[in-house]
């Protein structure tokens, strides 16, 4: 298959490692992967917050970046990110025709019906499961809201992550409860936020984990960024990562602080 | 701030609003009143109700430091979740009655002059009479007439929001008559001059020892030796309160539906007391929000089913009253029904907004919610909390849209969520919560763009960059920069405002050495793929070419 990939605005800054392991584990898998150099980012961030005429122009962008897929140029785009994946699928088009713009609200639409989030593309479309990966640590797994909610993923990167050889997979007490990221939430309100990141570190910390994995960077960025505060000992890895880890060729070892991974 | 002797904020007057919000009328101060009779009612402000606190980031801030209302929300918020995914996991066509109920409120939406028309034909034809009332001020003064006209000045409540809305019981004090509050968490509320935390339980931030110690010190008539078993404690609110529906004249009610094709008004409650609040006095009268008709009889039939599983996570509710006009020789020989608007007209005008109507206040979104959980429901500042008032409160007291100023608090309620999307997939009647935040959101900032602003700025920029890989790629090198006041530990600690909002409790990782952009740019190019899916041979190759695996991470 040839799959043209999201690497997210956050994936591309700072978590590379992310659309990187992407790559790589469809590769493995057999497929070619496109990187379209003309994207940037979904647009979500202004979409979130209010700025819907400023997120007009990064709609667009991300729709011309991945319109070639129309024309067959790619069989399908995958975003290793849940809540990407929910602003193309459920936001772009809306916030197109809020412009005005229905030709490209209908294109954003188009687009967006060939866009998969990594566990779905890898699940869904390519009917995988056990992607052959090898991970031989224990790990619990964060459901981000908008894979849970506006994705409905399911038990898809559970049932990935299962599959893994070695992985000692632990359950998260009150995994589904949102980690208080929320975008520019975190900033707004930030003391609500860290409230419901304290109680989500609680948890994560009950498991006995080394690891914490989740379809999000941004999720991982804000969890992680309060273990490596506090010093946890957890470290975070994208979903990604762990199943494009191999026994020839494994994910880092957890060497450096849990946010490191924007240093590598 | 004053507080009340439980350190809980002094209801309405006890904060003060921004000049550009406050309304003729006054908000007046009961700041330094002590006892409840002195601070009970004083405030007749009409819209206080629904606005009431500080902003909500500047309220949560508060209420999050208090440690007993976090563990007592806590508490009650995980038990009544894990109670109605219980009853609501053995329906097999609860979606399919998710859609209808959504449908029959959509409905109402479409025709609703016409269906109100008919249920007032129909209750008039019944022995009942209709108020219309387009305002707090104006129900609030059709209430006080009506019950000024039987002499009395008591009358008993079944617990009802559109009351609590439109501040009744302080219009009511305000003309000498006593209000008193049967359901037992809102006489809780009501004893401790506090206000409504939750939609259904409004003492949902007491634990049983609060409960106890509100009800030796106001009740009056509570045994001395009352102790904080929950049994004890309901049998002396059912000794106070017996006194009261056994003399009242006079009952006050909201009412869950009105049948516009019979004039049946409908109460769902638990405790018995509405029951008997609707049949034991002479007088009723109902207030009812305008919103919440049902066309037909047998619409009842999927609410009856929705309501209880969602709202107390119950099969059935205990107490289901129905009542048509007047019956001679039993019950209430008069029946008043005042319809309410107070702003619902406006949020139907709404086409994004109006979905918010189909609100039959359940408060699944409420249990459901992170943000409520943790900073409880006086930090929405409105008698409707959590979720559904994040988008309620501000279009009914057209707070959005930069009506009121972006000093208003209510414009900062659309922002107190993560999005999460919890209470979209508990709704009964799929309101979908988190788009209408969205939109409200766009309506704040659009109306502010006159307004130079900090975030309107960085998002212009933003805007700017992130439309153009070119002018993305530059700002990526910028960003680079990150690396050096992240230092050699690749971890930054400490950024000024206003990122210091992030890292006063969260580190953040510094910027990729190497972005993915300039990675995939100088990788190797690729093994070619292979054909079988399940052959690895071709992979290793690939997975060694790249940096961030195999070696632990060039940046080390």
């Amino acid at each position: 298959m040839r799959i043209a990939l999201t690497a997210t605005c956050i994936g591309d800054v700072m978590f590379p490692q992310a659309p990187r392991a992407t790559a790589l584990l469809l590769e493995r898998l057999g497929h070619e992967v496109f990187f379209p150099e003309r994207q940037t980012c979904c647009g979500q961030m202004h979409v979130n917050t209010g700025y819907l005429d400023e997120a007009v122009p990064v709609v667009r962008n991300h729709v011309e970046a991945f319109s070639p897929v129309l024309d067959g140029e790619w069989d399908a785009v995958v975003v290793p990110s849940g809540s990407c994946t929910g602003s193309v699928r459920h936001q772009q088009g809306m916030v197109c025709r809020r412009a005005g713009l229905d030709d490209l609200a209908r294109t954003a639409e188009a687009v967006a019906a060939k866009t998969y989030e990594l566990s779905e593309l890898l699940v869904d479309v390519l009917g995988v499961t056990d992607v052959g990966a090898y991970f031989p640590h224990r790990v619990t797994y964060h459901p981000t809201c908008h894979s849970l909610r506006m994705l409905h993923v399911g038990d898809k990167p559970l049932r990935l992550l299962r599959a893994v050889e070695g992985i000692d997979l632990v359950e998260l007490p009150a995994a589904e409860s949102c980690c208080g990221f929320g975008g520019t939430f975190a900033l707004k309100n930030a003391e609500t936020s860290t409230a419901m990141l304290a109680d989500k570190m609680t948890h994560v910390k009950a498991t006995g984990a080394e690891v914490l994995t989740a379809g999000d960077a941004s999720c991982l960025m804000h969890i992680g960024g309060g273990l490596s505060r506090i010093r946890a000992g957890v470290r975070t890895l994208h979903l990604a990562e762990i199943l494009a880890s191999t026994k020839d060729a494994p994910a880092p070892a957890g060497a450096g602080p849990s946010t490191r991974g924007g240093a590598r | 701030m004053s507080r009340t002797f439980l350190g809980l904020p002094l209801r309405r007057g006890a904060r003060t609003l921004p000049d550009d919000v406050a309304r003729p009328g006054g908000h007046g101060t009961s700041a330094g009143a002590g006892p409840a009779s002195d601070a009970f009612g004083d405030v007749p402000h009409p819209d206080a109700p629904l606005r009431w606190g500080g902003s909500f980031p500047d309220a949560a801030r508060e209420a999050l430091q208090n440690t007993q209302l976090r563990r007592n929300l806590a508490h009650a918020t995980s038990t009544i979740r894990a109670k109605r995914a219980a009853v609501v996991g053995e329906v097999p066509d609860w979606e399919a009655l998710r859609d209808a109920g959504s449908a029959i409120k959509t409905d109402v939406m479409a025709r609703l002059p016409e269906l109100l028309e008919e249920l007032e034909r129909n209750v008039v034809a019944r022995g009942g009479v209709v108020h219309w009332a387009r305002d707090a001020d104006e129900a609030n003064r059709i209430v006080a007439d009506l019950v000024k006209a039987k002499g009395v000045d008591e009358v008993v409540k079944v617990k009802s929001m559109a009351t609590q809305e439109i501040g009744l019981n302080e219009a009511l004090a305000a003309e000498g008559i006593a209000a008193y509050e049967t359901d037992l968490a809102e006489l809780i509320v009501q004893l401790a001059d506090d206000m409504p935390s939750h939609i259904l339980v409004p003492a949902i931030h007491r634990n049983r020892a609060e409960i106890r110690e509100i009800f030796l010190a106001r009740m009056g008539d509570a045994p001395p030796d009352l102790s904080d078993v929950p049994r004890e404690l309901a049998m002396a609110a059912r000794a106070h309160l017996r006194r009261k529906f056994l003399s009242a004249k006079v009952a006050i009610s909201g009412a869950n539906f009105g049948v516009a094709d019979t004039g049946t008004l409908t109460v769902v409650e638990s405790e018995g007391n509405g029951r008997m609040c609707l049949t034991l006095p002479e007088t009723l009268v109902t207030v009812m929000g305008i919103e919440k008709v049902v066309p037909t009889y047998t619409d009842l039939e999927v609410f009856l089913q929705l309501l209880p599983r969602s709202s107390t996570g119950e099969r059935m509710n205990p107490y289901t009253s129905l009542w048509t006009g007047v019956t001679p020789g039993d019950g209430p020989q008069e029946f008043h029904l005042v319809l309410l608007d107070n702003g619902r007209t406006d949020v139907l005008a709404d086409e994004v907004g109006r979905a918010a109507l189909h609100c039959i206040r359940c408060s699944a979104c409420l249990n459901v919610c992170p943000v409520y959980e943790r900073v409880g429901g006086h930090a929405y500042g409105s008698v409707y909390p959590g979720p559904i008032g994040a988008i309620l409160t501000p279009q009914l007291t057209k707070s959005s849209g930069g009506l009121s100023g972006h000093h208003d608090p209510n414009a900062s309620l659309p922002y107190a969520s993560t999005l999460c999307g919890a209470c979209y997939e508990v709704c009964p009647v799929k309101i979908d919560i988190p788009s209408i935040l969205v939109e409200l959101r766009a309506r704040e900032v659009d109306a502010d763009r006159g307004r130079p602003t900090g975030w309107g700025a960085a998002m212009k920029a933003a805007s700017f960059v992130m439309s153009d890989a070119r002018r993305f790629e530059l700002a990526e090198k910028a960003a680079g920069l990150g690396r050096v006041v992240a230092g050699p530990k690749g971890r930054i600690s400490t950024l000024p405002p206003p990122a210091s909002a992030w890292t006063r409790s969260r580190d953040l990782p510094a910027p990729a050495k190497q972005t993915f952009r300039d990675w995939w740019r100088d990788r190797p190019a690729p093994a070619p793929p292979v054909a079988d899916p399940g052959d690895t041979g071709g992979f290793g190759a690939a997975a060694t070419d790249n940096p961030g695996f195999g070696d632990g991470g060039e940046g080390r």
